[in-house]
């Protein structure tokens, strides 16, 4: 494929004189394998910004985890040009992250465009959370393209997906674009369709300058890459900039474009996406949805929508082998640099020793996170059991804010309340039932209910937040034969009856184990919890009562039996050294149990026994 | 250097490594084929254990160390009695030639029930073997099938009897926990071994190891796997039995009737002692220094006819391991281990064990970490806990 205009000759669309009717910003919205990356791919070189050559696979996810799990995290925005009819454009696609807990980096990616794709794989038919960002965007009253993707499949019923992406938006059927990112038919059509169809920024270019950071990336050789759009006004290469949430001033470095790969220039015009460097190597110290106006002459107002990244879910990670307390806190240090969303405090554990309180965004997070460290730094981690964030209001009126269930306070609680969502769960219709029952036993409250074709629903819900995060999830997936899909958004807060459960090992309180739940649900919690441990903490040279416990009251018991026999019964002049080599890897097996009293309790019981929810997130919910 | 070592007996084993059928437990290093090539075979064997002895003492010699006389031997195997009487015998006469044998010296064989006659143990007791072992295992054929030995249990007294009359000393082994044995089999096997008026009983606990045929058959589920806690119940019933009939354990898995009628080659290996293992596989044990030998009857017989001592692999053993070792070995015997040998950091776990009613507190107060029944049942965990 021919580009219509090498990137280089196209004068009239240059960085910072680009007349704004000649611009066009659009993001893609679609669930995670649904093709955006390839889509974007094909888009990078029959727009000429990337040859064949220089392609390599999905070009705008870099990072590895990204390219496994086909997920993006990270936006980038991509800078390319088009012609139509005799004129031309210059384009800027904003890939945004495609998941769940990034909902606000979502949000205010979509803030940066006056478009977007809304891609659906014609084999699959939308799924929740193409859903819920597809009601984003049209709540920022961004112009939605609908297009089907993967026509070329054998699987493809574009006929039927139609019908049900064009009644969500609001066209006909046959107004539905239909493309294959992988043969790249229909995607010159597409991008005609983008500068036709989506209207171009309309900023005020003699206002002081304001541009809204939707990206914060760092890198090591230059510190903090900042994506942003620019509103109004102009930021040019020697300006001074301030952030107007904290009223920083930096100076600029180095002002420029993607396309994809970096280019300096000379300033950044009204309604045009390009990235900046000020030589800040935290991006807490550029944070997205924040506002850059100029030192001098700056505007005094900033843009809507900033907000601080709070997090809903924390767990507490400790290093399996305590030695590597340091090397987890040096690998949080760094991974914070690019995300400003993780936060940390040291815990210690009587279970588990050392480690950190981490608190996420959400599920996801809290496992891409998880798997960096583990991955990138080397590190066999433990994670406790992801826990919300309650308000516990004390009978003398004191309020406590609880991350941890064994920060759970002792005395007198009037009223506990917990974080809630508005969770969205598409299904076919034949697993209506199944998913009411589930959604039930999780304290829901059914919202409302839409066909969204004749075979498939939209169930609206509220649901404890603590519910989701427990094995909401997996159980949706089974009880649907992985047809499911779930999207789900903090809203407000719930007073409910809840205890913390203790499990006591001999008496002993293992931190580790303590959990916030329902009252209703505290005895089958805690019978479950005492079944696996007796299951997974072997037989001592005591007897080992397991209990679980509400304060001082037992709600179940286990016992593990004393070990009777633990001898070899030959040891002759043959046998020493390899008796003896035996004992010595014995020993240091016992190294690593972690003593809990004088139970000894092997790593692998903790990780057992925690991984009951292993909190696998709306990551593949796909149709298999 | 070699002083201390002069005026201290020598433990001899010779490993005779044939069978006549592979038991289903055992993984030990025997062969059931009479012809091995490479002149491994079992004929031409005693000639090679006894060009091996000979290099030992070249060596020994060379290095320093020269031992005034022999303490203990023990052929053991495989089965030593599948050879015949007068090669054992000549195989002893000609270790006494080279170092004589202490004055009431303990010579030991193992054998099968099944593989002596009157007459072949009369010539053993002769020819200066005072001491025999009979793999008994159990009195009960079913048992004995599942292990698959193939001796008539009816055999064991027969042989006993015939043993005592020659004046040979007499201890019965016994295996407990095999697949499908109740406790009731154990009782009756204990009490045939006791009732043939031995001295001396040893009684294993049956350990499936991974290369065995009966490892094979747990996996294909024919087996049952042992329950260690039935494995504690059958200890203390074999325990208990053999106390009501006069014989104390002095051992983890060994019960004498009098400490004279311990065996006291078994006590070298556990004391420290210096010992030379004689035949393929065989270890070898001279202060602190372990070598063994090539498993390989043929390759043990090619490495001597060319000279060479037959040594697969050695190692120092260090002060540390050497520690870990006393701790290990001194523990499962009834002396026990001196309370100044723990060292410094584990010692708290004396008491606690003490509380346990791991070790006795007699025996505590007077310096010695003892184990009580309930703790020679778990000597390893008490051991893993003393050991730095």
């Amino acid at each position: 494929m021919t580009p219509r205009i090498a990137a280089d000759e196209a004068r009239d669309i240059l960085p910072a004189s680009t007349p704004q009717e000649r611009l066009r910003n659009f993001c893609i919205i679609a669930h995670i394998d649904h093709g955006k990356s390839t889509l974007a791919d094909r888009m990078l070189q029959i727009t000429g910004v990337v040859d064949e050559r220089a392609m390599r696979a999905q070009y705008l996810d870099r990072m590895d985890i990204e390219r496994e799990r086909g997920i993006t995290v990270k936006s980038q925005a991509v800078r390319m040009p088009w012609q139509v009819d005799g004129t031309n454009y210059a384009l800027n696609m904003i890939d945004t992250p495609g998941h769940v807990d990034f909902t606000y980096e979502v949000s205010r990616s979509l803030a940066a465009c006056e478009g977007a794709i809304l891609l659906v794989d014609a084999a699959q038919g939308i799924e929740a959370q193409t859903l819920a960002n597809l009601y984003l965007a049209m709540e920022n009253d961004l112009t939605i393209i609908p297009v089907l993707n993967k026509i070329d499949l054998p699987g493809a019923e574009p006929e039927k997906y139609a019908a049900e992406i064009g009644q969500l938006v609001g066209v006909e059927p046959d107004q539905v674009l239909r493309v294959s990112g992988k043969t790249g038919v229909g995607v010159e059509d597409l991008l005609d369709h983008v500068v036709r169809t989506l209207p171009s920024p309309t900023g005020e270019p003699d206002a002081p300058c304001r541009a809204m950071i939707f990206d914060s990336v760092y890198d090591t050789y230059r510190g903090v890459v900042t994506y942003i759009r620019v509103i109004d006004g102009y930021l040019k290469s020697r300006d001074r900039i301030d952030m107007m949430s904290t009223g920083a001033h930096h100076e600029l470095l180095e002002i420029g474009v993607s396309s994809p790969e970096p280019h300096k220039t000379p300033g950044i015009g009204p309604g045009e996406v390009g990235y900046l460097i000020t030589g800040v190597k935290d991006v807490r110290q550029s944070k997205v949805g924040d506002t850059i106006t100029t030192s001098i002459r700056g505007a005094t107002e900033a843009l809507e929508g900033y907000a601080d990244p709070k997090p809903m879910v924390y767990s507490g990670l400790f290093p399996i082998d305590g030695s590597d307390y340091p090397v987890l806190r040096d690998a949080l240090d760094k991974l914070k640099l690019n995300d400003a969303a993780l936060n940390y405090e040291p815990e210690t554990s009587t279970a588990l020793g050392f480690g950190f309180r981490v608190g996420f965004l959400g599920l996801l997070h809290l496992e891409i996170i998880r798997e960096r460290l583990e991955r990138e730094f080397n590190l066999d981690l433990i994670s406790t059991a992801p826990s919300v964030v309650y308000q516990v209001v004390m009978e003398d009126g004191t309020e406590i804010e609880v991350l941890n269930p064994s920060d759970f306070p002792e005395g007198k609680v009037r009223e506990i309340s917990e974080p809630m969502t508005k969770a969205t769960i598409l299904v076919p219709s034949e697993f209506i039932g199944s998913v009411m029952e589930l959604c039930q036993s999780k304290r829901g409250n059914l919202g409302g209910m839409d066909y969204l074709s004749e075979d498939r629903v939209e169930l609206r819900y509220t649901l404890p937040l603590a519910e989701i995060v427990f094995d909401f999830f997996d159980q949706l997936k089974s009880k649907t034969r992985g047809y499911a899909s779930l999207d789900y958004d903090i809203s407000g807060s719930q007073v409910a009856d809840l205890v913390k459960v203790d499990m006591l090992l001999q008496s002993e309180p293992v931190d580790a184990f303590s959990a916030i739940v329902h009252r209703e649900k505290a005895y089958s919690y805690g019978v479950e919890m005492a079944g696996k441990l007796k299951k997974l903490i072997p037989r001592q040279q005591f007897e080992v009562p397991i209990q679980a416990a509400i304060g001082a009251r037992i709600i179940a018991r286990e016992n593990i039996r004393a070990m009777r026999k633990d001898v070899l019964s030959k040891c002759y002049g043959g046998d020493i050294s390899r008796k003896r080599k035996l004992l010595e890897k014995q020993k240091e097996g016992k190294k690593r149990m972690k003593n809990i009293g004088s139970v000894e309790v092997p790593q692998e019981a903790f990780i057992a026994a925690l991984s009951s929810d292993d909190g696998d997130m709306p990551k593949d919910s796909k149709k298999k | 250097m070699s002083d201390r070592h002069r005026e201290r007996d020598l433990s001899v084993y010779v490993h005779v490594p044939f069978c006549a059928v592979r038991c289903g437990y055992c993984d030990f290093n025997t062969y059931t084929a009479t012809e091995l090539g490479g002149g491994g075979s079992q004929a031409e064997y005693p000639s090679h254990a006894m060009a091996e002895m000979d290099l030992t003492l070249a060596d020994d010699r060379a290095a320093g160390y020269d031992y005034d006389r022999v303490g203990t031997v023990f052929f053991g195997g495989g089965t030593p009695t599948l050879l015949p009487a007068d090669e054992l015998v000549a195989m002893l006469a000609h270790l006494r030639g080279l170092i004589p044998l202490a004055e009431g010296a303990e010579v030991s064989t193992e054998a099968n029930p099944d593989s002596v006659t009157e007459e072949s143990l009369q010539q053993l007791a002769d020819g200066g073997i005072t001491r025999v072992s009979f793999g008994m295992q159990s009195a009960v054929r079913s048992v004995l099938r599942t292990l698959g030995r193939t001796h008539d249990p009816e055999r064991v007294p027969q042989a006993v009897a015939w043993a005592r009359e020659a004046g040979l000393d007499v201890s019965l082994d016994l295996i407990y926990g095999t697949p499908g044995e109740t406790l009731a089999d154990v009782e009756t096997s204990v009490k045939a071994a006791l009732a043939c008026g031995v001295d001396h009983m040893s009684a294993y606990s049956l350990i499936i190891e991974g290369n065995t045929a009966m490892a094979r058959q747990l996996r294909r589920g024919e087996l049952e796997a042992p329950d260690p806690d039935d494995m504690a119940d059958k200890y203390e019933l074999v325990d208990d039995l053999a106390s009501a009939d006069g014989l104390t354990w002095y051992e983890v898995s060994n019960w004498a009737r009098t400490p004279a009628q311990r065996s006291r080659h078994n006590l070298a290996y556990w004391r420290g002692s210096d010992w030379w293992g004689i035949g393929p596989g065989a270890h070898r044990h001279r202060d602190g220094l372990r070598s063994w030998n090539v498993k390989h009857p043929s390759r043990y017989a090619t490495t001597l006819a060319e000279g060479a001592l037959p040594v697969a692999d050695s190692e120092q053993v260090s002060s540390q391991d050497r520690l870990v070792e006393r701790i290990m070995l001194e523990l499962r015997i009834i002396d026990g281990l001196a309370v100044d040998e723990v060292p410094e950091q584990t010692r708290p776990m004396l008491e606690v064990h003490r509380e346990r009613g791991h070790l006795d507190a007699d025996a505590l107060a007077a310096g010695r970490a003892v184990l009580t029944r309930e703790g020679r049942l778990l000597a390893d965990a008490v051991i893993r806990d003393l050991v730095p």
